[in-house]
């Protein structure tokens, strides 16, 4: 097999860098499996209970950079209770005693804590990277270990954790001699932050591309931090409320004028919307703009903003913009490739927002479209045959309508059809969520079309088994399915044990599945761990007899090759 | 009252539509509800008391919509600034905290050690001396007390306390 010697043939690997090419290339032969663990610097772990790290570092002694992923998504939603798992300290640990050299860390929906932040800052010298997703139980203090130690920090990376704020000192952490930030981001912190330290930290970053700021960062120091930094290419708004005349305003002016490399802007989280035209100037350069957490930014400065830039590839933005607004932006950003819009008005009558008009001119207006998630109140099988027409290209469809098991607003149909129709013509579709009325059928067109399906995201829809049964039956790529309130139970879940093999993972809560059910699917495959999660009453779950007919709340089921985790806490039963 | 009549009926029609196996009848209740008031959206205009009745029920169920806590704090934007004429610095409340206009005054009037008093509508604030006004989504400044207090709530962007003899538009109007 090999007609080259070991390093040549390392060398040609280094150009491939997917993680699935490089898992294809380790499957070849003995030899290539060899050559390819030896080289490998980055490793991808989707979920961080299918594999321990003695025998990630047994296999990859060389590993660099290294992505864990931890909770199931829908823990995103509150459904998933805060002390289920996910803990990253033990994978520190263990990777401090192997000394193995690790650069990069980047964590999803895990536990962290500031013991294990101490713990990673003082163990790898060359540490660089640092981005924390959705991520708990650290505090402010854990920040600051990481500035103190970590000589060549380059990206410290927030988003959306929940970070217990001290109100400390940690940006004044980072020693004088810290010149190396390339990616700074913290806005998701809640408290005050010490501006001057902030300012001292940019000046001295001339690599500095990405700043993040929280709320608690005004509109003068904003000022003051992009006339340190012009070179900035993505920006994050804290505060932006001044008065159009003053002073810092007109410095924020010629500030902004001067970064012509900006690419990226979010934030605005506390934002008065006359201001933004002071952006203006660099807008035409935009090509990332995310305003989703701009409450107060709507109307008609939304629209002036939006109209400049016009080659925006990816928008964030609340359902405000309105329909009317979705036209401007679908005769504005013809190089638009990602849509999201959330959901502003949770608690009203939902009289603003957006509806499937909106979507069918983003769809007809943006042919380069691939990625779109969508919170609207309303929607019809006609507009999704539309939409599917007008973007065949979507590798991810996400649609919520906010009312579950709404039908088809003018026919009352379910929304069947419509959803069939994506999936029929958007052969690359990799990630799906729909809603509203939804009957068996949409599980029949899914199974049959959604060849690359590897994500699929159920709630308040089918009517029996055989739902589940078509999706598990022809989605040969399903990865990671989430079912929630639908009514699929033990026939469906126990059908085709070796197809879970396969996937990463499967979630059902609210379904019909019951105990013994589960039992038994544990029973049958031992390689799968079979979680489930039962908050409300602890010893109900242990008794047998006919208790095993009773519905199981949660369950989580995922391949692994360890075994049962040793740390799940007392309301988590693995069968 | 006609229109009540149809919308019994169209409660007893919707039972089809919407019914799924095994489904707990306050779910039930709401698709009953919510197909009412999908359809009353397209043919009658006063259907304000039906839609504020599903929002409860929306609401209680768990996880819904699929938006991250983050999101949803964000986005019922409720800190105002509020000044009182005189004083030498501002404050900030959380409307979120209170529930009507008399909590929110008592708030005020401890917060700035001044009496405002009770609203009325013919005469606003009168007697008090001072005069509690707030600016809206629109940039108009506006009385406090006119309107229902969720509408206020969701619509105040900032506080006011006029001094009475700053405030004589109000009262020479009445």
């Amino acid at each position: 097999m090999n007609y080259f010697p070991d390093e040549v043939i390392e060398h040609v690997f280094d150009f491939v860098t997917s993680h699935k090419d490089r898992n294809a290339i380790s499957l070849v032969c003995k030899s290539w499996y060899k050559i390819e663990r030896f080289s490998r610097q980055k490793v991808f772990i989707g979920n961080c209970y299918a594999i321990n790290p003695e025998r990630l570092l047994r296999r990859f002694p060389c590993l660099k950079s290294l992505t864990l992923k931890g909770k199931p998504h829908f823990a995103d939603f509150n459904l998933v209770p805060h002390e289920w798992g996910g803990f990253v300290l033990p994978w520190i640990e263990a990777l401090a005693r192997s000394r193995v050299g690790l650069e990069e860390l980047r964590l999803k929906r895990m536990v962290v804590t500031d013991e294990s932040l101490e713990l990673l800052s003082r163990s790898f010298v060359n540490f660089k990277s640092l981005v924390l997703v959705s991520c708990e139980g650290f505090t402010t203090d854990g920040l600051a270990s990481i500035a103190a130690n970590c000589r060549h920090l380059r990206d410290l990376d927030l988003q959306e954790n929940e970070i217990d704020d001290h109100r400390g000192q940690w940006l004044s952490c980072f020693p004088d001699t810290c010149t190396t930030l390339v990616t700074l981001n913290f806005a998701c912190l809640e408290g005050e932050t010490n501006l001057v330290a902030l300012e001292r930290l940019v000046a001295r970053s001339p690599n500095l591309k990405s700043l993040k700021l929280n709320r608690a960062v005004p509109l003068d120091a904003l000022a003051r931090l992009m006339a340190c930094a012009p070179q900035i290419v993505d920006l994050g708004v804290g505060s932006y409320e001044n008065d159009p005349d003053s002073e810092s305003y007109m410095k924020l002016k010629a500030a902004i004028k001067k970064c012509t490399s900006l690419r990226s802007l979010s934030g605005f989280l506390e934002a008065a919307p006359h201001c933004l035209s002071a952006f203006h100037p660099i807008c035409h350069n935009l090509t990332s703009l995310n305003l989703s957490y701009a409450a107060e930014i709507h109307g008609s400065h939304l629209i002036k903003l939006i109209q400049h830039c016009k080659k925006l590839q990816r928008l964030w933005i609340l359902d405000s913009i309105g329909d009317k607004g979705l036209e401007v932006v679908a005769s504005t950003c013809k190089e638009l490739q990602e849509l999201r819009v959330f959901p502003s008005d949770l608690l009203g009558g939902g009289n603003t927002a957006v509806t499937e008009e909106g979507l069918v001119a983003i769809s007809a207006g943006c042919p380069k479209l691939h990625s779109i998630l969508y919170f609207c109140q309303q929607m019809t099988n006609a507009a999704l045959v539309t939409v599917a027409k007008n973007c065949p290209n979507f590798i991810r469809f996400r649609l919520c309508i906010l009312e579950p098991n709404k039908p088809d607003h003018v026919t009352s149909q379910p929304l069947d059809e419509g959803f069939g129709a994506i999936v029929k013509a958007c052969k690359s579709l990799r990630r799906l969520s729909h809603s509203g009325l939804l009957t068996d059928q949409v599980f029949l067109y899914i199974g049959m079309y959604a060849n690359q399906l590897e994500m699929l995201s159920i709630a308040f829809a089918g009517d029996t088994d055989k739902g589940m049964l078509y999706v598990l039956n022809g989605c040969k790529k399903m990865k990671k399915l989430e079912i929630r309130d639908s009514p699929f139970g033990d026939t469906a879940l126990l059908a085709d044990v070796s197809k879970y093999e396969t996937m990463r993972s499967l979630w059902m809560s609210s379904c019909e599945v019951t105990l013994s059910g589960c039992k038994r699917l544990a029973q049958k495959a031992p390689w799968l761990n079979v979680e489930i999660i039962n908050e409300n009453d602890n010893n109900r779950m242990e008794e047998n007899g006919h208790e095993g007919r009773q519905k199981v709340d949660k369950m989580y089921l995922y391949r692994t090759v360890v075994g049962t985790r040793m740390d799940a806490p007392p309301f988590v039963w693995i069968l | 009252m006609a229109y009540e009549k149809v919308n019994e009926l169209n409660l007893k029609d919707t039972e089809l539509c919407l019914g799924l196996p095994g489904r707990t009848e306050e779910i039930k209740e709401e698709q009953e509800v919510s197909c009412v008031k999908s359809n009353n959206k397209r043919q009658f205009e006063d259907t304000r008391e039906e839609e504020e009745s599903t929002p409860p029920t929306k609401t209680q169920i768990v996880g819904w919509p699929p938006v991250r806590s983050s999101r949803k704090n964000n986005n019922s934007v409720s800190y105002v600034k509020v000044s009182m004429d005189g004083a030498p610095y501002l404050r900030k409340i959380d409307l979120k905290t209170y529930k009507n206009y008399p909590e929110l005054l008592k708030a005020l009037e401890n917060m700035f050690k001044v009496t405002i008093g009770e609203y009325c509508e013919r005469e606003g604030y009168k007697g008090s001396g001072f005069v509690p006004t707030y600016e809206d989504k629109d940039g108009d400044w506006m009385l406090v007390g006119d309107v229902p207090w969720d509408m206020f709530s969701s619509s105040c962007k900032r506080l006011r306390i006029m001094k009475g003899s700053d405030a004589p538009a109000l009262d020479s109007s009445l």
